[in-house]
């Protein structure tokens, strides 16, 4: 599990990799919500490009980072889904208030 | 129902050992030739289930999850997942998409809803005090190799 994080023009770019679940969250979560939450970026993306494995503890990272971002008018954004991330994201019905590109 | 084939595995309820227990799993289920689609979505079932153990079984407490995975006639997958931590007071309401009594944790509530689309069968049996089993099966399709 790793979590390499970045800006660019008001985007922190979050680009995670390894597997996600309960136990690797937890640390994502930590990594993500310090860098953020100094940030306060306009948009947070979320690139899964990396990740090998994700059950429904991806959710949970989602759907905390969305309310996150909401504390300040922030927006979230998720890059990068293996169509197997995509059938976790799919039964969780979160692409109603997460854009996913 | 036949076995063919059967891998039982004991872990401590260590959050580290979701891994181990989808990479138990997936080394045993593999004998089988599954499709990279049908091995995810074992994995990922699995995943949940062990998850639930640590996270409301034995709620910070440590424990141990029994892990049988049977390979039976016809290419069925058929996985138990057991602990003897706390049991589930409505099993009924606890298998509904969205409920979770650890929203802190920031679990979405999705745990069953995953093991119940990814897999064929799921079967969910708990006493108070004494524990939950969690039955799955999943019959493999054909395919060339």
């Amino acid at each position: 599990m790793k979590v390499n994080i970045s800006s660019e023009n008001g985007t922190a770019v979050a680009l995670l990799s390894g597997e996600i679940d309960h136990h690797s969250a937890k640390n994502m979560r930590n990594e993500i919500d310090r860098f953020v939450i100094s940030m306060q970026p306009e948009c947070l993306a979320m690139d899964f490009t990396g990740i090998t494995f994700m059950d429904s503890s991806g959710i949970g990272l989602i759907i905390g980072r969305y309310k996150l971002m909401k504390e300040w008018g922030g927006q979230l954004e998720i890059r990068g889904t293996q169509p197997y991330i995509r059938r976790v994201l799919k039964l969780s019905g979160i692409e109603r208030i997460v854009k996913i590109v | 129902m036949e076995i063919l084939n059967e891998m039982k595995v004991i872990l401590p309820s260590h959050s580290v050992n979701e891994g181990a227990a989808r990479a138990a799993v997936s080394s045993f289920v593999i004998q089988a030739d599954p499709t990279v689609e049908e091995l995810s979505d074992i994995r990922t079932a699995v995943s949940e289930a062990v998850t639930n153990a640590i996270v409301h079984g034995y709620r910070g407490m440590t424990g141990n999850i029994e892990l049988t995975v049977r390979l039976l006639a016809e290419r069925e997958i058929y996985i138990k997942i057991k602990d003897k931590g706390c049991g589930i007071p409505d099993v009924k309401q606890a298998m509904e998409p969205l409920f979770t009594t650890a929203p802190e944790e920031e679990r979405s509530g999705l745990g069953f809803s995953v093991m119940e689309s990814f897999m064929d069968k799921l079967k969910v049996t708990s006493k108070i005090g004494k524990g939950t089993a969690i039955t799955m099966r999943k019959r493999l399709g054909v395919h060339e190799n």
